[in-house]
């Protein structure tokens, strides 16, 4: 790209043409304050608050809006000269300030954002002290509904429209604007109805000011009391990074931390508000079922009636399942446990996919979530990304929107805030006319969802998938997209545990369906659920069932012996995203009452069981993971493509016949609902509520 | 002549007599001790005492929950939780001060935006357990009651050197 030379604050830069002023100022060290300018936001250049002084223009420029190929050197040749600092522009930015503050109310004492507010910071920088010249009437805005997520007090609003931007562009539900102009503008969502979207707690974090706030952390912290612990999600399987925020025992928030390869800086709603779940329906001491009712009791007590029932069971009568938000230590404890039993019956897959332990890139998401970014065609089969990933659908839109991206969907109509073409049903995975632009294509993708996997001929759609990428010529050369090298064959799972414990191998014997079927017909006396909760727990026969999970769920509900254990934010854990990523997720808060981390559970139950595991602190368990599985020694790197090999393409799935008469259903039913956590959540259920089968409150109707 | 100087003086109980004079001088003068309990000193309206949290006259708890004093207590003695009143409004489920770790130093009044918390002019609430020295919103808000009328003279005295 061409470039000019600047000279700003006395340092000569060298500047692409593409990009602004403002970008350009950053590159030489400025620091420019800013409220309407975004990175991932279109140019809106509303605020004013970045102008720097071009020296020969007659006007301070704002510099957002300034690109650098606008910028023409002086008339005798020398680069123009960009200051960013000194009395002019100081005067300014002053100028622009006050006439900020002159509608904001200044109430910082009751305003969630205070301590953390972009106006607050730079008033500081550039508000006037003891200096008003303005006594009239400030302005007062009536409050706008946005749903159960964002709490609205717009006299605080500053217009600057990032929400609006990031609602149309980002999130794709263009249900924020703006009305009026000058004084009178207001941002609003046009008919008072929620804001629907699974993103729209990012507008939180984009509001410089305090016009947008988080509704379900309205008025309980202020931001210099709690301790950020960086961690990972689990809500879905994208494994976005998060900080959570903590305050003594109880999580108070959760925001999105920056990474580009994977969230970029957003985060999904489940994400973000379901941490309210952390602190309620726990289990905080083991229970053991008495005469028909589950007792509380001591840890001893419900290992002894654990030992005493495994000590009757014959090992092919034994069966373990892991639950979705399960990491990978406790996994790799269970399936050590499970081995050194001889239990015959093992599996991961709650939503029964038709997925093989082997080899791994048939279950990964290989294009990786940047690499979608490259795609120039995507199939969809059976999955609903605006629900499965979220932000992995913003990043469908984001290519979507920044170039030619050509997208077909094979399964239910679903608006996913893109145009796609519908192929109709299942029958359309045989012939339809978009493998041709997918074998026109040069980077083309295909995604198979949960929902497609998880029917009973969920192997043969696989093969099926696998043959369509093949044909297409979607498995490329060896390495990323930014490499050159190309995989389009991804799988999109809905379980933060789920690639680890294919990783991990843990699929043996039955699956979670005969597992089922075998307990009611009485071939399996006796099954361990780690935090498993989202298959027919209810049906399970006669069999002895031991839960031990972090919530009393459906899987507590029917256990015969319950163990508290922690969940996602009160242990040290590894979890592998869709890429196959691991990434550590720190510990933020302790587990409640007597519950204690999973592994250490496993390891204890290992020693009354007279199998003691190999290991006894958690460093320890991470080298046997280590020497089990090598990937989990290197955090933060996706899986690398290590080019076709026919070996493993073409033996993806299984031959069979598709069952065209089933309608290919999703695999999510209910976004807010999906694992116990959430389910516990009384935000998450206000949301159910709210936007469940579409129907929105409206207001005066 | 010291000789005869010093003779002199103890012959004539001439130190008696200065240090008996000094004796009586302060024997008739005016008394420098009070008659505590019934007898009190002046106090400055900046007197920094017992704390209180003040309404407004339509009955209304002047804390928003901003936290500001929470955050400038040096000693770290204020609790404050909040949450959104029925009405919507910014209000404060607990408020707890710890007057034992309590320094005294009046930052936490400095801080407050809207003259909630105070250090009011009683100095008199010793106490024979620890326990209740340890301060809730209940407590606070019951002083606020029965020190207004001190608190908002000694506010208004000192409003000018503010």
């Amino acid at each position: 790209m061409p470039s000019r030379k600047l000279i700003v604050d006395g340092k000569e830069i060298e500047a692409e043409d593409g990009l602004t002023l403002l970008q350009a100022c950053e590159m030489a060290g400025a620091e420019i304050p800013r409220f309407c300018y975004h990175e991932r936001l279109s140019v809106a250049g509303n605020c004013r608050m970045c102008l720097v002084e071009w020296v020969g223009a007659p006007k301070p420029q704002a510099s957002c809006a300034l690109q650098v190929r606008d910028i023409f050197p002086n008339k005798d040749g020398t680069p123009a000269k960009i200051n960013t600092k000194g009395p002019y522009v100081r005067k300014a930015r002053e100028g622009v300030m006050e006439f900020l503050l002159i509608n904001h109310p200044l109430d910082c004492p009751i305003c969630d954002q205070g301590g953390e507010c972009d106006l607050q910071d730079q008033a500081m920088g550039y508000g006037r002290a003891a200096f008003h010249r303005f006594n009239e009437n400030k302005r007062a805005v009536e409050d706008k509904y946005m749903g159960p997520l964002v709490k609205t007090i717009m006299t605080r609003c500053i217009q600057c429209t990032r929400c609006v931007r990031f609602a149309t562009e980002v999130a794709g539900v263009p249900d924020l604007g703006a009305t009026g102009r000058g004084e009178d503008m207001e941002i609003t969502t046009y008919l008072e109805k929620a804001f629907a979207s699974e993103l729209s707690g990012n507008v939180v974090d984009l509001c410089p000011v305090g016009a947008l706030t988080s509704k379900p952390y309205a008025f309980n912290a202020r931001p210099w009391e709690l301790r950020k612990t960086e961690s990972i999600d689990v809500m879905d399987a994208q494994g976005c990074n998060i900080r959570v925020d903590t305050r003594g025992p109880a999580v108070l928030r959760v925001l999105p931390r920056l990474n580009e390869e994977i969230n970029e800086e957003w985060i999904s709603d489940k994400a973000r508000h379901a941490c309210d779940g952390l602190m309620r329906q726990r289990l905080d001491k083991p229970y053991v079922r008495k005469s028909g009712k589950l007792q509380p009791a001591s840890w001893g007590e419900a290992f002894a009636a654990i030992a005493a029932r495994v000590a009757q069971t014959a090992p092919e009568r034994m069966a373990a399942i892991v639950g979705d938000l399960a990491a990978a230590e406790e996994i790799k404890a269970l399936k050590d446990l499970m081995t050194a039993l001889g239990a015959a019956h093992l599996d991961c897959r709650q939503d029964g996919s038709k997925l093989a332990p082997g080899p791994r890139p048939t279950y990964l998401f290989n294009t990786t979530i940047a690499g979608v970014e490259a795609a120039d065609a995507l199939l969809l089969i059976g999955c609903n990304p605006r629900w499965e990933a979220p932000v992995l659908n913003a990043r469908i839109r984001k290519a979507w929107a920044n170039g030619n991206l050509k997208i077909a969907n094979i399964g239910e109509a679903i608006d996913l805030t893109y145009p796609v073409e519908q192929l109709g049903g299942i029958e359309a995975l045989e012939s339809n006319p978009f493998l041709k632009v997918l074998a026109d294509a040069k980077r083309p993708m295909i995604i198979v969802g949960t929902g497609a996997l998880s029917r009973p001929d969920g192997a043969a759609i696989l093969k099926r998938a696998a043959k369509i990428a093949a044909d297409s010529g979607m498995i490329g050369p060896a390495g990323s997209a930014a490499e050159g090298g190309w995989n389009g064959f991804n799988v999109l799972h809905t379980a933060a545990s789920r690639v680890a414990a294919l990783d991990l191998g843990f699929v043996k014997g039955r699956d979670v369906s005969g597992i089922v079927d075998g307990a009611q017909k009485g071939e399996i006396d006796f099954i361990y659920l780690l935090g498993a909760d989202e298959f027919d727990v209810g049906h399970l026969g006669r069999a002895f069932v031991v839960y031990q999970g972090s919530h009393g769920d459906a899987g507590a509900h029917n256990a015969d012996v319950v163990l508290p254990g922690a969940a996602y934010t009160e242990k040290d854990g590894l979890y592998a995203n869709f890429e196959g990523r691991v990434q550590m997720a720190r510990r933020a808060t302790f587990p409640p009452g007597e519950a204690k981390e999973d592994w250490a559970i496993l390891r204890a139950l290992s020693d009354v069981l007279g199998k003691r595991l190999p290991y006894d602190s958690l460093d320890a368990l991470r080298k046997a993971l280590v020497a089990e599985a090598p990937l989990f020694g290197e955090l933060g790197k996706p899986h690398a493509h290590q080019g076709a090999d026919a070996a493993v393409w073409s033996n993806v799935g299984a031959d069979g016949p598709l069952d065209v008469s089933r309608k290919l259903a999703p695999a999510i039913s209910d976004y807010y609902l999906t694992n116990p956590i959430a389910r516990a959540s009384e935000t998450m259920a206000l949301c159910s509520r709210e936007f469940a089968g579409g129907s929105h409150k409206m207001a005066a109707e | 002549m010291a000789f005869l100087d010093r003779t002199a003086r103890s012959i004539f109980f001439w130190e008696f007599l200065k240090s008996f004079s000094l004796s009586m001088r302060y024997f008739f003068g005016k008394k420098a001790t009070l008659n505590y309990p019934f007898e009190k000193g002046p106090l400055s309206p900046r007197f920094r005492g017992e704390h209180a949290l003040r309404r407004y006259p339509n009955g209304e708890e002047r804390c928003i929950a901003c936290k500001l004093c929470e955050a400038i207590c040096p000693a770290q003695a204020i609790t404050i939780e909040a949450e959104p009143r029925d009405d919507g409004s910014r209000r404060t489920t607990r408020y707890d001060i710890d007057m034992v770790k309590c320094i005294y130093c009046g930052f936490c009044q400095e801080a407050c935006p809207v003259d909630a918390i105070v250090e009011g002019p009683n100095f008199e609430y010793s106490t024979e357990t620890r326990e209740e020295l340890y301060y809730n919103k209940d407590k606070l808000l019951a002083n606020g009651d029965r020190w207004e009328r001190e608190i908002a003279k000694n506010l208004e005295l000192d409003a000018p050197y503010r």
